[in-house]
């Protein structure tokens, strides 16, 4: 789960990249030759099927843990937990489980058109995913379930980051600490870049 | 001090049990906690009633017998200490303290608050010793050992084996008293010779006895009273994925298992 993880974080990157190219002042020219690459080169095709193939064993091994941790114990205490620990880090399956039902919905609104399984909305072309993201982000409470859902990812990735590394023993009193600050910066850029898009389209775009 | 206890009475692994409300008066704010419920034990008896089992040995913070889960808190709200070094000034007059057992799978609750810890002693018993060979005893420092190592090994060997960071965790996991142990005798020469059969039938072990995993929230090392970093969890990953990905003798160890 750490190691599809950690992969993960590198597909974040990318796709973050691409998207911020929406904010260059072009109509949408820089984006749109991003997207096509992203969708014609052979190795980034290849590579669909290896981020697939991540998603779903993050997914399944985060289930599969989540079950066992809860068979772990049974009978719950009858006072909750008040143990020293940070905020959000009890709460991997839940910020999961709402990654999960955004990842969804987006396959609906760009993948699956891309792919063909779901006709486009009118006058949109199957493969101009520009006037695809004008139109989303035009509407604010789509925005807003946007940002709210990259907020949640943020939490999701403050506590993931460092939590792989100590899965994965890669733990040194020297390096653990810039390991967090790194991981929590990172978080909070993935949460921001990602915002950046609907907001900077509801206000000078739309 | 005077206080109203809500406390976890159940007659045996089988019976269902339930939170029963007491009342004591009369406390010294320097009574430890056990002081008080010693004292509450000494009331219900000569009024008639069931006394409340706990467990405790030494009342003195080393042997890790005591298990108290106080008000949200293995060991109670007071940080690096068991419960048996827990002092009632530590608490309000007149507050409700809710006491439990430790609650996990591999821990069935006995009676009242006493659990059956020997999970751990199936974990030991699985890896967490040296093989010596019987024979004179060695002389003292003819196998070196650098400072920092026998440090390191030292501070991991602090675990009493009290099981709060198994009540702690959200998942019941046992990691941070498999990770002390495997820490402690990986780290030095006599100890390492086993390390990699060691780590792989102790996280065997753990996993047969239904404890969870992982995930890394770090309340085991908020609430182990002798301060085990989970440093050592990491470093027990560390010898697993190694022992898992790398060594050659892991076909002959599986055999053994």
């Amino acid at each position: 789960m750490a190691l599809a993880g950690l992969f993960l974080v590198t597909f974040l990157s990318v796709h973050l990249g691409i998207n911020l190219m929406l904010l260059k002042n072009d109509g949408g020219r820089a984006f749109t030759e991003a997207a096509t690459f992203m969708g014609t080169n052979p190795v980034i095709k290849v590579f669909e099927i290896v981020l697939f193939g991540g998603f779903l064993l993050h997914i399944i091994f985060g289930l599969m843990v989540s079950v066992q941790n809860k068979a772990a114990r049974p009978a719950p205490y009858a006072c909750s937990n008040s143990s020293d620990t940070s905020l959000f880090s009890k709460y991997m399956f839940h910020t999961g489980i709402i990654l999960f039902i955004f990842l969804v919905l987006h396959f609906f609104d760009f993948y699956f058109i891309k792919v063909g399984l779901v006709a486009p909305p009118q006058g949109i072309a199957i493969h101009d995913f520009y006037q695809r993201s004008l139109l989303l982000f035009s509407t604010p409470w789509y925005s807003l379930l946007y940002i709210v859902s990259f907020i949640v990812l943020g939490i999701h990735l403050n506590h993931a980051i460092q939590s792989a590394f100590q899965t994965l023993g890669w733990n040194h009193s020297k390096y653990m600490d810039a390991v967090k600050v790194t991981g929590s910066t990172f978080s909070v850029a993935i949460a921001v870049g990602f915002s950046l898009v609907p907001i900077y389209i509801l206000l000078f775009l739309k | 001090m005077k206080f109203t206890l809500k406390i976890w009475r159940q007659k045996n692994v089988t019976e269902k049990g339930e939170m029963v409300s007491y009342d004591v008066s009369d406390i010294s704010p320097d009574s430890s906690f056990f002081e008080m419920l010693d004292t509450l034990n000494q009331q219900l008896i000569m009024t008639g009633g069931d006394p409340v089992s706990f467990d405790h040995d030494c009342r003195e913070g080393i042997c890790g017998t005591c298990s108290l889960y106080i008000n949200g808190r293995p060991h109670g709200p007071v940080k690096g200490v068991t419960t048996c070094q827990l002092h009632m000034r530590s608490f309000t007059s007149g507050s409700t303290i809710q006491i439990e057992p430790w609650r996990a799978k591999a821990f069935p609750v006995i009676s009242d608050l006493i659990v059956d810890r020997s999970a751990f002693d199936s974990i030991i018993q699985a890896g967490g010793y040296v093989s010596v060979n019987t024979g004179g005893v060695p002389d003292a420092n003819t196998i070196p050992v650098p400072k920092e190592r026998s440090d390191a090994a030292f501070d991991a060997a602090s675990c009493i084996g009290c099981g709060a960071c198994v009540a702690a965790c959200s998942n019941a996991a046992a990691m941070l008293f498999i990770g002390a142990k495997v820490s402690h005798l990986s780290q030095l020469p006599q100890g390492k010779v086993e390390a990699t059969k060691r780590v792989l039938k102790m996280v065997a072990r753990m996993d047969e006895l239904g404890f969870g995993n992982c995930s890394n929230t770090y309340a085991c090392e908020a609430e182990c009273p002798k301060g085990i970093s989970v440093a050592n969890i990491a470093r027990m990953n560390r010898g697993f994925i190694g022992a898992k990905l790398f060594s050659e003798k892991e076909k002959i160890i599986k055999e053994s298992l």
